[in-house]
């Protein structure tokens, strides 16, 4: 029994249909969606969107957002959003070193979660990126 | 009586203007197009964020965040979206003043701004305004990374209590024909009600953390959502002004045209006539003699 599920940014929608199961990286950690899943509502961490429908997977890549389950139907609202074939290895890897070369400053604490969420960000894309690769 | 030639190469420039004035005009029409659909492209994600604030809100009635607090004070600041270019009409002056008059109607106390776009920006600081932010040189189809910081400065000087608004000018796009500038209040955030007879689903969520940590996430991104909505509209606005401000050009161009071309032929025949003239009267003369 598939549920319909659509992925959205404030860009554009990314994703839409019905599918099987969805894994998502949650504020809480890992969680897995199959239909039938109790209403919910989490904030989500940068990381990967696992979508499965029929025999397909797809991978998107999520800057964090939010994720919504009701009976009928799932939602995400992903702050910046990409299908793991558009990312680039090389942006991301630039954005990393970025990110740490700031943090090994001083900062001030909204400076400190600024780059804590744009170093988590770029090693989710690369982590993505790579499983990809296989 | 200017030579002949003096017109004719006249109208050969306005022919070269009017050439430009029609390309631009194609130009301005194809990029509204994309802009349109840039502003479609974000409703799903806004449509929902409300939808979802709509649920959380029934649910956390105990807990205000600082965005929904209304606050007394007369201090605001302004997020101003212009256009980079000119060549469109009356936008830019439009919202410029209606931001500024509304600023000065309602927020007496302490006015700052935050541009987002070149010309709103150039006004303000040639009237010294005080500019705390600014974008400008914003692409066609700009990703929201680009105004997000701009916002947030906005943001942070709401939470650090230092004003008491945060509102949002932009060109609302009615028609090809029609773009009023729209005043929005940001801050304290007005969450819109559900139309009658419309349920939300009764399902009472799990939260993941707790439904206040969801919302603190929540309602500044619908703040930077309404903001890099307003953005996109007010392009699909400026291309669709400039469109029709290069047609009013272009027949301009052609009505001057006209006007010119019987000008010439006028000074063309009298020139003749003069000749004529002149042929005559010298044989006249000349069997009178």
């Amino acid at each position: 029994m598939p549920f319909s599920l659509r992925v959205v940014s404030v860009e554009r929608s990314l994703f839409e249909g019905d599918v099987d199961f969805v894994v998502a990286n949650g504020a809480d950690g890992e969680l897995g969606i199959l239909p039938r899943h109790a209403p919910l509502m989490t904030i989500l961490k940068p990381g990967a969107l696992k979508i499965r429908h029929g025999g397909n997977e797809e991978l998107l890549f999520v800057g964090g957002g939010f994720l919504e389950v009701l009976p009928d139907r799932v939602t995400v609202l992903a702050d910046v959003a990409e299908h793991a074939d558009e990312i680039s290895v090389q942006q991301a890897e630039e954005a990393r070193r970025r990110a740490q070369e700031k943090l090994a400053g001083t900062l001030t604490a909204s400076e400190e979660t600024e780059f804590q969420n744009a170093l988590a960000m770029a090693e989710a894309r690369l982590r993505l990126a790579r499983t990809r690769r296989g | 009586m200017p030579a002949f030639r003096d017109i004719v190469r006249r109208i050969d420039s306005i022919k070269n203007t009017q050439k430009i004035t029609k390309a631009m005009q194609v130009v301005a029409a194809t990029r509204l197009r994309k802009a349109q659909a840039a502003v479609q492209a974000t409703r799903p994600y806004a449509d929902k964020m409300i939808e979802v604030l709509q649920t959380v809100g029934e649910r956390a009635t105990e807990y205000k965040h600082p965005f929904l607090v209304r606050r007394e004070g007369k201090r605001a600041v302004m997020i101003l979206v212009t256009t980079d270019r000119g060549l469109c009409g009356a936008i830019n002056v439009n919202n410029i003043r209606a931001a500024t008059r509304y600023m000065n109607e309602h927020y007496t106390e302490q006015q700052r701004y935050v541009t987002l776009g070149r010309k709103g920006r150039d006004f303000l600081l040639r009237y010294r305004r005080n500019v705390i932010a600014e974008v400008s040189n914003l692409p066609d189809r700009p990703s929201q990374a680009l105004v997000l910081p701009a916002v947030t400065v906005a943001l942070e000087e709401y939470a650090k209590g230092e004003t008491d608004a945060v509102l949002l000018c932009y060109s609302k796009w009615i028609s090809t024909m029609r773009q009023e500038p729209a005043i929005r209040v940001l801050i304290p955030a007005e969450i819109p009600k559900r139309e009658a007879g419309q349920e939300g689903p009764r399902a009472d969520y799990i939260y993941e953390p707790e439904p206040e940590a969801v919302l603190d996430g929540l309602l500044p991104r619908y703040v930077e959502t309404q903001v890099f909505q307003a953005v996109l509209e007010n392009k699909a606005s400026e291309y669709s002004a400039k469109m029709i401000a290069m047609q009013n050009a272009t027949n301009a161009a052609g009505d001057l045209i006209d006007a010119l071309t019987l000008y010439a032929n006028k000074v063309r025949q009298a020139g003749i006539t003069t000749e004529l003239m002149e042929i005559v009267s010298g044989a006249e003369a000349a069997s009178a003699g």
